[in-house]
């Protein structure tokens, strides 16, 4: 259901999957960018279109990772200005939460 | 320091003095022990006679965080080398190590490497719990359960004896929940009641890990959502020891028969509850540095109700 690409880590086979599943995107998808700063993902809620993507860049001087908190995606530990990037490709609302500080909190709403 | 509620007129409660000792500020050495007071020092050739004589001593170090590399001079490994310098240079070695978390920054092989190598080198015996920051490898955990899990139960852990104390090494950073603390789960509860129902509540308990597992400060995570579960088990023994990491700085606190403890990081500190925005690394001037890390070394006596606690910096 989501895709993960890590920027720091796209492998050739990764970026045929993207490739493949940009073919069946529509045209007008879109990334949005997270950004954690504090401590806080900013924006911490959003409404984003079925197969748009979401990148959460990490501006903090300490690590943190985002985790879906029905366990459907999860990045690995992101470093100060890691990014990773999550593709969206079915409806609903999602919560997710930094798996070291999950005090940081965020939702994401597809339609 | 105004409340004096449980001191006798004239005489410093035991908590009071305890407070002033830590208000005394970075480098200074306190002990705890049952209203006698003991101070060793690693540095002290006298105070490492001491710890010789008596039934042990356990080393504490924590949040090594290897990876990490915000300091403007010095590197975690760097400063984990001087902290294990140190501790290749007692004169009187501890009879085992334990390490409480957040061994590693990024959960990555050559971090755990070494920290493998470096701890390694002292040759002492160490028991380890996992922090957070040694989760987020793409297995969520598997590369440290693959290193250090071998010989514990469910996500990481175990508990042994030494001496006639029991000691247990608790796991509460695994599947964090949203909006919640660290973590017990009723799996690692159910454990601790087995582990610990047929001792007598005469024998010392010392409980490690990462987390606090009491509630230091909720709003940036210091704490455990189901620690007061564990807690009522380990409620009838005359003495428990509960040490943590996580917050690199010490706080402590007495509550009954109970000790908290929590110890520096040998990486980084990190601001005082509440003192700052969040709870990031304090990146402070290298000649401060130092002052902030170091090393905790428990002295165990027999008959003696409490153990001496004593935090150094490097």
């Amino acid at each position: 259901m989501f895709l993960r690409l890590p920027r720091i880590s796209l492998s050739l086979g990764m970026a045929a999957g993207l490739a493949t599943l940009a073919f069946c995107m529509p045209a007008f998808a879109k990334d949005v960018t997270v950004t954690i700063s504090n401590f806080a993902f900013a924006p911490a809620a959003m409404t984003i279109a079925v197969g748009d993507t979401v990148t959460f860049v990490n501006g903090d001087d300490t690590i943190h990772s985002v985790i879906a908190d029905d366990g459907s995606f999860h990045s690995d530990g992101l470093d100060t200005n890691d990014k990773v990037t999550f593709t969206f490709s079915k409806a609903g609302k999602i919560g997710y939460h930094c798996g070291l500080h999950p005090f940081m909190k965020g939702t994401i709403v597809v339609q | 320091m105004t409340d004096n509620s449980e001191a006798k007129p004239g005489k410093l409660s035991r908590r009071h003095a305890l407070e002033c000792m830590v208000w005394a500020g970075t480098g200074v050495i306190w002990t705890l022990s049952g209203g006698i007071p003991k101070s060793l020092s690693l540095l002290d050739e006298a105070q490492a006679a001491e710890a010789a004589a008596s039934n042990f001593t356990f080393l504490q170090i924590s949040d090594s965080h290897i990876g990490f590399d915000k300091e403007a001079e010095v590197t975690a490994i760097d400063t984990l080398n001087e902290a294990i310098g140190r501790i290749n240079g007692l004169a009187v070695k501890p009879n085992f190590m334990i390490h409480t978390g957040d061994i590693t920054h990024l959960s990555k092989p050559d971090e755990f490497d070494d920290a493998d190598q470096i701890i390694g080198s002292t040759k002492i015996v160490t028991h380890y719990v996992p922090g957070e920051h040694d989760m987020v490898d793409a297995g969520q955990g598997k590369a440290y359960m693959d290193r250090y899990g071998k010989d514990s139960w469910g996500q990481g852990w175990f508990s042994f004896d030494q001496n006639g104390v029991h000691f247990i090494g608790l796991v509460n950073v695994v599947n964090l929940k949203a909006g919640g603390l660290g973590n017990l789960g009723p799996e690692q509860l159910d454990w601790l009641q087995k582990d610990l129902a047929n001792r007598p509540s005469s024998q010392p308990i010392v409980v490690f890990a990462h987390i606090p597992l009491w509630t230091i400060y909720p709003q940036w995570g210091w704490g455990t959502d189901d620690s007061a579960q564990a807690l009522a088990l380990l409620q009838r023994f005359g003495s428990v020891t509960v040490l943590n990491g996580h917050i690199h700085q010490i706080i402590q606190k007495v509550e009954g028969n109970m000790t908290f403890h929590t110890a520096r990081s040998t990486a980084f500190p990190q601001p005082a509850p509440g003192a700052a925005p969040a709870p990031g690394p304090m990146i402070v001037p290298a000649e401060q540095l130092r002052g902030l890390l170091g090393l905790t070394s428990v002295n165990y006596v027999v008959g003696q109700r409490d153990l001496a606690i004593t935090d150094s910096t490097l």
